[in-house]
């Protein structure tokens, strides 16, 4: 019987195994190999003639690539290369407008459907089915809904816009290279330049305009998730608390603002990095969008990585952008995954 | 749940503003729909930026079949065979996935060995990382696998298969896994689909108490009979969310497509829209109905089995 048992454990072990080997060599090997290759000087492969994508084909590490001084490929990411500096800048601002905006819908849609809604389902399935499409097809359609247009006449929502008879409405979109930033004579300005701060007064911490058509789309796709959560999270509080609050005298908004809102905040923890980490991940979107965008306005570090990459052969310095927007998702999503597997341990 | 009272608004202006909110979101929500269908059903004759808000005046399926069978004056290709290959490469991953997902959460859950504790957030980190991270040695490996095959497939595609023979030739040249052909894609999407299938058949498993394991040692079953008597038969609600988070996942997929098939042949239906939306000589209309083609498999699940879906999102909320 014990025999038996054992021998049941070590099958146990061994339909497990093929799976752990799988994610030990492509998941944290092939991050390690990406490591090493992010320290080489390694971007001498040829081009291979009439390829336009991929130009790898054939060419299995076809020359030895160089060592290079310790670093070098993310010392000049973090403080030469101008495109990767300006892919930061629209990260944060993506990843801040995004996250913001699919709170605030969410959580705004959530509770108004918690008010007894006639057709709540209706709703619901409105709400949530973007996130059972590609984030490609969002963006072909998004390109059109939001192209400005030419001379000869405007389409998409800016046509909309015209017909309903709000011109003031309409907006170059994606296309709009102007970045917002803090003029440095303006009062603000001034007062940062007398600090010593006058660095953010420049276009590099400033918003660019073409982004937020980006982020306007992610919203479409993704709010639903957020309003799903959240109403999930609402129903889960019990009503004895309301009508206790009640009881004590608190109308309706005061319930929501004291006892509401503070038990949905491990919600908005979870849908924070949730969002997070596929903001700083996106690139099927801008991909299919936008691309680069005007002066580099709508690019992220993940399309310049693929950009670098796969049509320029840089892949030295693509393994760097690669490594730097792992950290960047570890440092959000690691302590999340250990505090979420330790309350299970407690539990 | 839903029995359970709600506040009453007393202001009847408050509810008005209630729906008002509710609808004006959902007319934000199904815009693209509506331009998306819109557009499609349009004849070429209708089609036009400028009217491009205007009620098609029947359903004609002129941009659709377009963006289906291409267009050979201007040497477009289709989008059928692209569907077609996201059919066949969504399917196998899609079962492989949740087969060996549903393993993988038993072990974990009904078998926990030495090190199982490390083991499962080890793997869960997976499904986090951003794939960039992994791609340059996934290309490199893939390619290098392929060169070592390539004899042996050159070799299966010579070879003259007798009729009854085709469909083995069929298989072998379709899902061999390496660079540029599906089965190369089906691998990759299994492996980095098992942290989310292993999950969630993790968690489903976790609620089912030890006692019914216990009892089916006392009877005599071992690990394959309890997975196979026990386990398995009360499976099918976790295997139908995995299998549709699976099956989304998968079909919407673009990255690792865009790297691992290089040819139109083979290239899943993302991949293709993706070069049809960025080529200058595609009309917006046929650009819209590719998409509406796209969308529509997802979305069809989506309508018919929602509730799944939702219990997908939010069992394995740990994922977007």
């Amino acid at each position: 019987m014990r025999l038996r048992f054992n021998s049941d454990r070590l099958l146990a072990i061994l339909f497990i195994t093929p799976s752990i080997i799988a994610v030990l060599i492509f998941v944290y090997g092939f991050i390690g190999w990406t490591s090493l290759a992010s320290l080489l000087k390694w971007d001498n492969i040829a081009r291979i003639p009439g390829l336009k994508c991929c130009p790898l084909e054939g060419s299995l590490l076809p020359q030895v690539p160089q060592a290079d001084p310790l670093l070098n490929n993310y010392i000049r990411l973090l403080t030469t290369d101008q495109r990767f500096q300006t892919d930061l800048r629209n990260t944060v601002v993506f990843t801040l407008c995004f996250i913001v905006a699919c709170l605030a819908m969410g959580l705004i849609l959530a509770i108004l459907l918690d008010q007894k809604i006639k057709g709540e389902g209706i709703f619901r399935g409105i709400y949530l089915f973007p996130m059972a499409v590609s984030f490609i097809v969002t963006g072909v359609v998004w390109r059109w809904l939001l192209n400005p247009g030419n001379q000869s006449g405007a389409v998409g929502v800016n046509l909309l816009f015209e017909k309903l008879g709000l011109p003031f409405l309409k907006s170059a979109w994606y296309t709009n290279p102007d970045v917002w930033f803090i003029s440095p004579s303006s009062t603000v300005g001034t007062f940062l330049g007398n600090i010593g701060l006058d660095f953010l007064t420049t276009a590099k911490f400033g918003i660019p305009l073409a982004i937020l058509s980006v982020v306007l789309a992610a919203t479409w796709q993704m709010s639903g998730y957020t309003m799903a959560l959240y109403l999930a999270g609402l129903r889960g509080i019990p009503e004895e608390l309301r009508e206790a609050a009640r009881v004590d005298g608190a109308n309706e908004l005061q319930i929501y603002r004291h006892i509401i809102m503070p038990l949905l905040q491990p919600i908005t923890l979870s849908a924070v990095i949730i969002l997070g980490h596929i903001s700083l991940k996106i690139f099927d979107l801008v991909s299919a969008m936008t691309g680069p965008g005007p002066a580099f306005a709508t690019d992220v570090p993940a399309y310049y990585m693929f950009d670098t990459v796969f049509r320029g052969n840089h892949f030295a310095r693509g393994a760097a952008i690669a490594i730097i927007l792992l950290l960047s998702v570890a440092v959000l999503v690691v302590p999340y995954l250990i505090n979420s597997i330790r309350t299970e341990v407690h539990q | 749940m839903n029995t359970r009272p709600r506040p009453k608004f007393k202001f009847r202006p408050a509810r008005i503003a209630t729906y008002a909110v509710l609808i004006a979101a959902a007319i934000f929500y199904l815009l693209p729909v509506y331009i998306l269908l819109a557009t499609s059903l349009k004849s070429y004759a209708e089609v036009n930026l400028a009217t491009m808000w205007s009620l098609p005046g029947g359903i004609h399926l002129d941009s659709f079949l377009q963006a289906w069978n291409g267009d050979p004056s201007k040497g477009t290709l289709g989008l059928s065979n692209n569907f077609m290959n996201s059919i066949k490469l969504a399917i196998p991953a899609t079962l492989l996935s949740a087969m060996l997902g549903s393993l993988n959460g038993y072990v974990l859950s009904k078998w926990k060995f030495r090190g199982a504790n490390i083991v499962f957030p080890a793997l869960l980190f997976g499904m986090f990382i951003p794939y960039q991270s992994v791609l340059i040695p996934l290309v490199q490996t893939m390619q290098g696998w392929g060169q070592m095959i390539k004899p042996w497939l050159e070799t299966v595609i010579a070879w003259q298969a007798p009729v009854y023979l085709g469909w083995l030739k069929w298989l072998i040249t379709t899902y061999t896994p390496a660079y540029g052909t599906i089965g190369g894609l089906v691998l990759i999407h299994v492996i980095y689909g098992i942290p989310i299938t292993t999950l969630i058949f993790r968690n489903y498993y976790a609620e089912i108490p030890d006692e019914l394991v216990e009892a089916g040692k006392i009877d005599g079953a071992g690990f394959t009979g309890i997975y196979r008597y026990i386990l398995f038969p009360i499976s099918m609600p976790a295997f139908v969310v995995v299998i549709i988070w699976q099956f989304q996942s998968v079909w919407n997929e673009f990255l690792f497509a865009t790297v691992i098939t290089n040819k139109a042949e083979v290239q899943p239906i993302t991949v293709a829209l993706n070069n049809l939306a960025g080529s200058f000589i595609v009309e917006w209309n046929v650009q819209m109905a590719g998409a509406l083609m796209a969308a529509l498999p997802t979305l069809l699940i989506f309508i018919v089995l929602g509730r799944y879906f939702m219990r997908g999102l939010l069992a394995g909320s740990l994922k977007g």
